[in-house]
């Protein structure tokens, strides 16, 4: 029988409680913004002990869906004092899905000074002293983990950034390989540190290989169409696979929209040093792997592994948003800088995004020089890693260090770092970035779809019309998506193709023998955003949080001379659904 | 008035595989951006944007002098 599970760190006990009536339908970040908004006061502390952590599977997570295997946590951020949520691939969700807990929800803070690590079996939850691996990277964690408790166990941890409680801080999430994949935005890797939890390990040895299903013929049936237009759509099916989302890089920068130096122009002159086409040739060369899947089950493999000259693992999961911000934003032109600067990410347990935007503005305030990649890698190791008091104050995130260094050209949106699309000249995602309930977060209304890539129709990236209902619909169905557990990659033939969703849909109802019909999921979507606005309005935030910064009306952005010119009154329209 | 238009031509992904990333290209005027396409030897089905000058544009679109053309096949990322 599915449960909640409550690990109280007050006490140090856990309990396990039937899923109530009104949390049946839920998943995901239905699931865990459901939760935050329900238990968590909105004007707590994030790092106090009133926030609450809450992992959850999503509703078709342990399934032979393909692509559902994501993990959904969330909380109230430390870095925007919204709430937060944010998934990740990896074996996590499977993992608690054959375990039967929908959701783990982490309360309360320890006494005293002692870490924790927190074991999950199908026994039940064992919350134990840690001492061996504190102060270990994610990496020594994931291997020492498995050393301890066997080899098959999943793995989420904290990296010293999380240990320190910083607001950079992500979750690592073990993949398939012993690799790790990143909870990233948010700083949600500060609340774990605040809770002293440095790792939790999940064992589901002993549990049925695949979760019930209420019409397993039925299920099977929709799950065939569903892979199938995941297959024969070009994007999922043949662009993701070959180069990843690096491919994006040479797009977004003929486009005139990639953020270079610090948001002062709109393409890079070496685009080409960076990009997926060379990043694929590389791997190639160097005999890494160019297709490559977060989790079991995936039919896209958007990811790769990256080896360094020498043929050895340099880092995995290299994505487009931190090449562009560690590469571009920053003007450094050498790969193997950035692959290494997402590495020690990874290590260290930091966001790469926030990383990314905030080393543009360090370098902006002359703490470290443009292009400096070699520099860039000895802070996040020697600084932020460590620390010191440079490192904290860069492990704070770009709005902190804009702040401290007296800076206008600051790309944040409550408080979370703008990624890597310019808003001036992809007006959609500007839309997305300011209105949504994150923060500045692209996943959440990846208006890219339409305003550039031509998926779901066209709308003139340099105009206004069209932008607010655009990024209204993506944020509303993408809300319902992370509900699913599913990649929001699934959306690309989503768009395009309409047995995609109807497929879905007809896979959640084989699952729990329900009849949802499209409405259903959307108004699913629609209610889970205004949960989040309901929590955002209390924590403090009103309408004219919705805004981008200042200079992004200010300066236009060449090549196209674009500037940001929605008024407060138009982006307020956003809300009316 | 001048016969021809010069222009540069950018490919990408895996429009690249046997044929260039960037090349500057001599074209009667009244060349469209559909005519380039066929002379590459890529089908009209396959690509998936089309930009002239960072804009995009229409596979009908008449190519000026001086145009920076760029194909890209069916792609996207997140």
């Amino acid at each position: 029988m599915d449960k909640i599970v409550r690990v109280n760190m007050s006490t140090l006990t856990s309990s396990n409680e039937s899923v109530p009536e009104a949390w049946a339908g839920l998943g995901g970040r239905a699931m865990t913004s459901t939760i935050v908004a329900e238990e968590v006061p909105p004007t707590c502390h994030p790092l106090g002990v009133n926030n609450k952590l809450v992992f959850a599977i999503g509703l078709l997570s342990g399934t032979s869906a393909a692509s559902s295997g994501r993990l959904c946590g969330g909380a109230k951020s430390p870095l925007t004092g919204t709430i937060k949520e944010s998934n990740v691939g990896g074996t996590a969700a499977r993992q608690l899905a054959r375990l039967g807990i929908r959701a783990l929800i982490i309360e309360g803070m320890p006494p005293g000074d002692a870490w924790y690590n927190i074991s999950v079996t199908k026994d039940g939850i064992t919350i134990q002293e840690e001492t061996a691996l504190m102060g270990a990277g994610n990496f020594a964690v994931a291997d020492g983990v498995r050393a301890r408790y066997g080899d098959r166990v999943g793995v989420m941890s904290v990296g010293p950034v999380g240990e320190m409680r910083m607001a950079l801080a992500n979750i690592s999430v073990r993949d398939p390989e012993g690799k790790l994949r990143s909870m990233g935005r948010g700083g949600l890797g500060a609340v774990m540190g605040s809770k002293r939890i440095k790792f939790i390990v999940i064992d589901d040895t002993g549990t049925p290989a695949a979760v019930p299903l209420h019409d397993p013929e039925k299920f099977k049936a929709a799950g065939k169409r569903f892979t199938k237009t995941l297959q024969e759509h070009p994007v999922t099916g043949q662009g993701l696979p070959t180069y990843g989302t690096a491919v994006l890089v040479n797009v977004i920068n003929e486009a005139g929209g990639l953020p270079t130096r610090n948001f002062t122009q709109g393409q890079f002159t070496a685009h080409d040093a960076i990009s997926g086409e060379t990043i694929h040739d590389t791997i190639v060369a160097r005999g890494g792997k160019p297709k490559h899947g977060c989790h079991a089950g995936c039919v896209i493999q958007c990811s790769q592994v990256y080896n360094d000259a020498d043929g050895k693992y340099l880092t995995s999961g290299f994505e487009y948003e931190t090449i562009w911000g560690l590469g571009a934003n920053c003007c450094v032109d050498v790969l193997d800088d950035i692959a290494l600067a997402d590495n020690i990410l990874d290590d260290i347990g930091g966001d790469s995004i926030e990383a990314a935007v905030m080393f543009g503005v360090a370098m902006e305030a002359g703490v470290l020089e443009f292009g400096d990649g070699k520099e860039m890698c000895r802070m996040l190791r020697e600084e932020i890693g460590k620390g010191t008091p440079l490192g904290r104050v860069l492990g704070g995130g770009a709005a902190n260090v804009g702040r401290i260094y007296g800076l206008t050209r600051v790309p944040v949106v409550k408080g979370q770092g703008i990624p890597a699309y310019d808003p001036r000249s992809i007006k959609g995602i500007g839309v997305t970035y300011a209105t949504s309930t994150m923060g500045a977060d692209h996943t959440a209304g990846y208006s890219i779809t339409t305003n550039i890539l031509n998926v779901g129709g066209h709308i003139d990236p340099l105009k206004k019309e069209g932008q607010i209902e655009l990024s209204r619909n993506l944020q509303i169905a993408t809300a319902a998506v992370d509900s699913t557990g599913m990649c929001i990659f699934i959306a690309f033939p989503g768009l395009d193709i309409p047995d995609c969703l109807a497929a879905l849909v007809d896979m959640i109802n084989a699952r729990f023998g329900i009849s949802l019909t499209m409405d259903d999921v959307i108004n699913l979507g629609k209610y889970v955003l205004k949960t989040e606005h309901k929590f955002n309005l209390a924590a403090g935030f009103s309408n004219e949080h919705d805004r981008l910064p200042e200079f992004f009306s200010l300066e236009p952005l060449a090549p196209h001379d674009a500037i940001w010119d929605f008024t407060g009154e138009e982006l307020d329209t956003f809300w009316n659904f | 008035m001048s016969q021809t238009i010069q222009i540069s031509v950018n490919l990408f992904a895996s429009f690249t595989r046997g044929r260039f990333k960037t090349a500057k290209q001599s074209h009667p005027t009244g060349t469209r951006i559909a005519d380039i396409i066929r002379e590459l030897g890529i089908a009209e089905p396959e690509v998936g944007i089309i930009m002239v000058n960072g804009r995009r544009a229409e596979p009908d679109h008449q190519l000026t002098d001086r145009a920076r053309l760029a194909l890209f096949p069916l792609i996207g990322g997140g």
